[in-house]
């Protein structure tokens, strides 16, 4: 299908005629049409590098020398040298930035990407064909993903993704300032908090809180709870009880004081480290959204697969969560997809394994709700959703 | 005799050739590829394919008319903020500044050794609720006791001039440094007081670095969009803010493409009824 559409846009362009205009639009055609055979072999035969692009603060680091433990652990057993690159800052930069190359079928040159599921481009890069099969066989250790993570609606049979880490969405407030500010009921309605509350910008996030607070399914979206939730969002922005929509740049204006309360990620709050500032799932409910590894097209799948093999050792993945305080290695500190992980974070540093924004406890994993990966992709939702924000 | 004194005619031609080519491959291709994708229509779901559809057009004037009138505004007010506090401080550096002008200069410019994102997040520290700027307007009464300045326009604006402020110091500074000071003298010497001498000999003598310094001041600050993000609210979103989400979150690449160019037609009509105003020759005056 893939193929069919680029090769009619070949012909468009082409016929389009005209000089310097078409140039870059026949160039972008003609790569089209062969699916990125370079790299993408089935051969089980182990590349010397590994091309790995990950977000930033997203692996376990030896606070003394500046290596990653897990990485070069890596290389000693397999001989398979990590290229670790942290370029990805959000899911729309990084894809805005790959998509050229891989809707001409071209390789991006990296043999494993990370992509959130509450953002549209992960289900988007699938959807396309823009990334490789995993070679399962090479991936033994896929047993120990956790049951929660096994069926997603992006990938229903992890045919294509597994995940790095996961986090929650969820309310954090300020206990200097405001009483606390449990459900989206309080953030939103709360006539002493106008102008002091922010709502995050990425719809997965912001529309799973406030559908859980009506009532609604946020797994399963329809026109009608989507209205709902959207109008709800509208009303506390156009009233000025929002004051702002924002990615992670709430965090320092949560710190700082100017903020009582915000619609927030786990991992941010226990990044700030602030013991006035508290993060809870709100009582209706709170978001979870993992990052997952991908393969793009041309990337070494036998390679990928054998790292993913490696990661989801429940030995491995404990040390890259809770890093060894004994050895100045500090951990990833998100929550891990490998089940095992935990009893093995817990040799190394019990204080990681006890902290439940890291090791949640079931209670908390069962309040905790995944978005409608194909509302995520309603183009007309989206438009309405980016309108909203910046109006 | 060398070649270039057989085709002496063809030196110039020479000379312009790599920054003729820099232009066209850098700057004219991907404009035509712009031009191209504004026509397209599609999604990225079954691909963009080109049809002439002026429809993106149409869309965007009438859709997001409210964000392009802002960020005309916007800019236009902080180039005009830009230009009344860098005059007296060019002005001061350039006849009183003597020895110490270089190191003056530097200080203009110091900010700019800091990367644009961190310098704008400064302002966030700077007008926070509980800041010291907040808390002086509240006790002036200027802001009402709950009144704040972040996630306003009165921050967005402030950010723009801020970040835009040595783009119009510089220009105002050379131009101003090569006002010969014995012009000033003889309109002096010929019974004109200090503000007429002002008025009539340096601030028209000065006027090819007012033109370019709100030039370079205004077309940037036009499609600025990280001052609106940060220090703005929802209802402070500029044009750059509406253009990188179609392009980003939306990948609406031909909506964005098309306000791109809209973006661009309104300042190319407001430089050159600016120019009108004030007379194509301090444009090129600048130049000398």
């Amino acid at each position: 299908m893939t193929d069919q559409l680029t090769r009619r846009e070949l012909l468009q362009r082409g016929a389009a005629g005209g000089a310097a205009l078409t140039i870059p639009g026949l160039l972008a055609a003609c790569g089209g049409t062969s699916k990125a055979g370079a790299g993408s072999t089935t051969s089980h035969k182990l590349a010397k590098t590994l091309n790995f692009s990950n977000w930033t603060l997203y692996m376990d680091v030896n606070s003394k020398k500046h290596t990653n433990p897990s990485l070069i652990q890596f290389q000693k057993k397999y001989g398979v040298h990590v290229d670790y690159v942290e370029d990805i800052n959000d899911n729309a930069g990084f894809f805005g930035k790959i998509q050229g190359a891989l809707s001409r079928g071209q390789s991006i040159h990296r043999d494993i990407i990370v992509l959130t599921d509450n953002d549209r481009y992960l289900a988007l890069m699938i959807k396309k064909g823009w990334c490789e099969k995993l070679d399962k066989s090479a991936i033994p250790n896929i047993k120990n993903l956790v049951d929660v993570q096994k069926h997603p609606n992006f990938d229903p049979n992890r045919d294509y993704s597994l995940p790095w880490q996961s986090g929650m969405t969820g309310i954090a407030y300020n206990d200097t300032l405001t009483d606390p500010v449990l459900s989206i009921d309080e953030l939103f309605g709360n006539p002493k908090l106008k102008g002091k509350i922010t709502c995050l910008n990425s719809m997965g996030d912001a529309l799973t809180l406030v559908m859980l607070s009506n009532g609604d399914d946020p797994s399963k979206v329809t026109d009608k709870s989507f209205n709902a939730a959207f109008n709800r969002v509208k009303k506390a922005a156009d009233s000025k009880q929002i004051r702002q929509f924002t990615g992670n740049d709430y965090a320092p204006i949560l710190a700082r004081g100017d903020l009582s309360a915000a619609m927030s990620w786990s991992g941010d709050i226990a990044q700030l480290g602030q013991k006035q500032i508290h993060w809870n799932v709100p009582k209706d409910g709170g978001a979870l959204w993992t990052d997952n590894m991908l393969i793009p097209n041309g990337g070494n799948v036998y390679t990928a697969s054998v790292y993913m093999n490696y990661v989801y050792d429940p030995k491995v993945q404990g040390l890259m969560e809770a890093g060894d305080p004994k050895r100045n290695i500090t951990g990833i500190y998100y929550i891990p997809p490998v089940a095992g992980a935990g009893e093995w974070a817990r040799k190394y540093d019990p204080t990681v394994a006890n902290n439940p924004l890291i090791f949640p406890n079931k209670k908390m994993l069962d309040s905790v709700h995944i978005f409608d990966s194909k509302a995520l992709n309603n183009q007309k939702y989206l438009e309405q959703w980016q309108n909203l924000i910046s109006s | 005799m060398s070649y270039f004194h057989r085709h002496r005619e063809l030196t110039p031609y020479l000379l312009l050739a790599p920054g003729v080519l820099f232009l066209a491959v850098f700057f004219v291709v991907p404009l035509g590829f712009l031009a191209y994708q504004s026509l397209e229509s599609g999604n990225i779901d079954f691909g963009y394919a080109f049809t002439w559809s002026w429809s993106n057009y149409w869309h965007a004037l009438r859709d997001y008319r409210a964000q392009f009138v802002r960020s005309l505004e916007y800019a236009g007010i902080a180039t005009l903020l830009a230009l009344l506090i860098s005059y007296p401080v060019a002005y001061w550096i350039a006849f009183r500044g003597g020895r110490w002008k270089n190191l003056l200069l530097l200080f203009i410019v110091a900010p700019f050794f800091v990367t644009y994102l961190i310098r704008t997040l400064a302002w966030e520290t700077i007008l926070s609720d509980n800041g010291f700027v907040v808390n002086t307007l509240q006790s002036l009464h200027v802001l009402g006791p709950s009144g704040r300045l972040l996630a306003t326009s009165t921050a967005v604006v402030t950010g723009i001039t801020y970040n835009f402020l040595p783009f119009m110091a510089l220009p105002l500074y050379v131009s101003l440094e090569q006002i010969d000071g014995r012009l000033i003298e003889a309109a002096e010497d010929l019974y004109a007081s200090k503000l007429h001498a002002f008025l009539r000999v340096t601030l028209p003598l000065s006027l090819p670095g007012v033109v370019a310094g709100t030039l370079l001041t205004f077309i940037p600050a036009a499609g600025d969009f990280i001052n609106a993000q940060l220090l703005g609210g929802p209802d402070n979103h500029m044009i750059g803010n509406v253009i990188q989400s179609k392009f980003l979150e939306l990948t609406d690449y031909p909506a964005a493409a098309a306000m791109s160019f809209i973006l661009m037609a309104a300042i190319l009509v407001a430089v050159f009824v600016y120019a009108r105003l004030v007379g194509t020759e301090q444009l090129t005056g600048t130049a000398v």
